[in-house]
């Protein structure tokens, strides 16, 4: 095979692409800028950890089935984790998204950064809401037959029939878990390729630099 | 095990819950006090020094 071939091969140009915008040490860093020493940079990666108990949780659940997780300690338990792992979660991405707002994070071409970001918060509310119909006991009954009249008044119902056990089961399970990691990996790919944001005063000095 | 027990509620779960009101706003108390929380644990990771960070050299 001739280079020109090999050069259009797309695994070629894929490859080329990929190291070119994230080499291994953009990936993995060894080090950061000083700035980036604040507590307030911890609670991206604390959403992550979070997350993590979650997913983990959340497969424990799947696999015993909801006649454990009402009817044992060791369910209970579980359960629990599971319930407080997503408080925790929600806690710190909030406090890191007040956190990336103040800094105006989404400078210098971080927008999709900025934007994935929202969108998992979304998908995330969703999975919130799903699982709290996914109970299976009286507090999911109330909290369907609730949400149902407000959602059919939408049109949405038609698809999104929050009465219909099984079909909020996958979405919680299923759909929205999977969103929201996917959309994780993503936004945290996104913060390698562009590397963490400079303050306003860094900024300053890089324009005036140049 | 009653020493972890009386851990289990800190408050009371099987009555009513506590709500605050004002005007056509309405919020209970637990969830307030997570915002209350929030704000708190946004403002401390802002202010409190963070371990191991070099202090600031006299060129810089
Ligand atoms: C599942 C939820 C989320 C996870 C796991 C997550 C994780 C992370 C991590 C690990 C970082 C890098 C470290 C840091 O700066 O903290 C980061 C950066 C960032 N996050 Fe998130 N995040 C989430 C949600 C959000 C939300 C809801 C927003 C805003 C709407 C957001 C906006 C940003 C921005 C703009 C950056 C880039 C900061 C920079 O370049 O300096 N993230 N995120």
């Amino acid at each position: 095979m001739s280079t020109s071939e090999i050069d259009r091969q797309w695994t070629t140009r894929l490859r080329r692409r990929v190291e070119g915008k994230l080499p291994p040490e953009k990936l993995l860093p060894d080090t950061q800028p000083t700035y980036v020493s604040s507590w307030i940079y911890v609670f991206g990666i604390a959403t992550m950890c979070s997350l993590g108990v979650v997913i983990g949780t959340g497969c424990i659940l799947a696999l015993r089935g909801p006649q454990w997780w009402h009817g044992s300690d060791y369910g209970h338990f579980i359960n629990s984790m599971h319930l407080w792992s997503v408080e925790i979660f929600f806690f710190c991405m909030v406090i890191h998204l007040w956190g990336k707002f103040a800094m105006a994070a989404w400078r210098g071409g971080r927008a999709l950064t900025w934007m994935t970001g929202v969108v998992t918060f979304l998908v995330s509310i969703g999975a919130g809401f799903t699982g709290y119909v996914s109970q299976s006991n009286f507090d999911s009954q109330w909290i369907s037959t609730q949400a149902k009249d407000g959602i059919n008044s939408t049109g949405a119902g038609a698809y999104f029939n929050v009465l219909n056990m099984g079909q909020m089961l996958m979405w919680h399970i299923v759909l929205l878990p999977l969103g929201a990691i996917v959309l994780t990996g993503m936004h945290v790919l996104m913060v390698r390729i562009k590397g963490v944001v400079p303050p306003f005063e860094e900024e300053a000095e890089t324009e005036v630099a140049q | 095990m009653a020493f972890l027990l009386s851990f289990a509620a800190l408050v009371p779960l099987n009555n009513l819950g506590h709500y605050v009101q004002w005007h056509f706003l309405e919020i209970s108390v637990a969830n307030l006090m997570v915002i209350v929380l929030m704000i708190i644990t946004f403002v401390v990771a802002l202010l409190a020094p963070f371990p191991g960070r070099r202090r600031r050299k006299e060129n810089r």
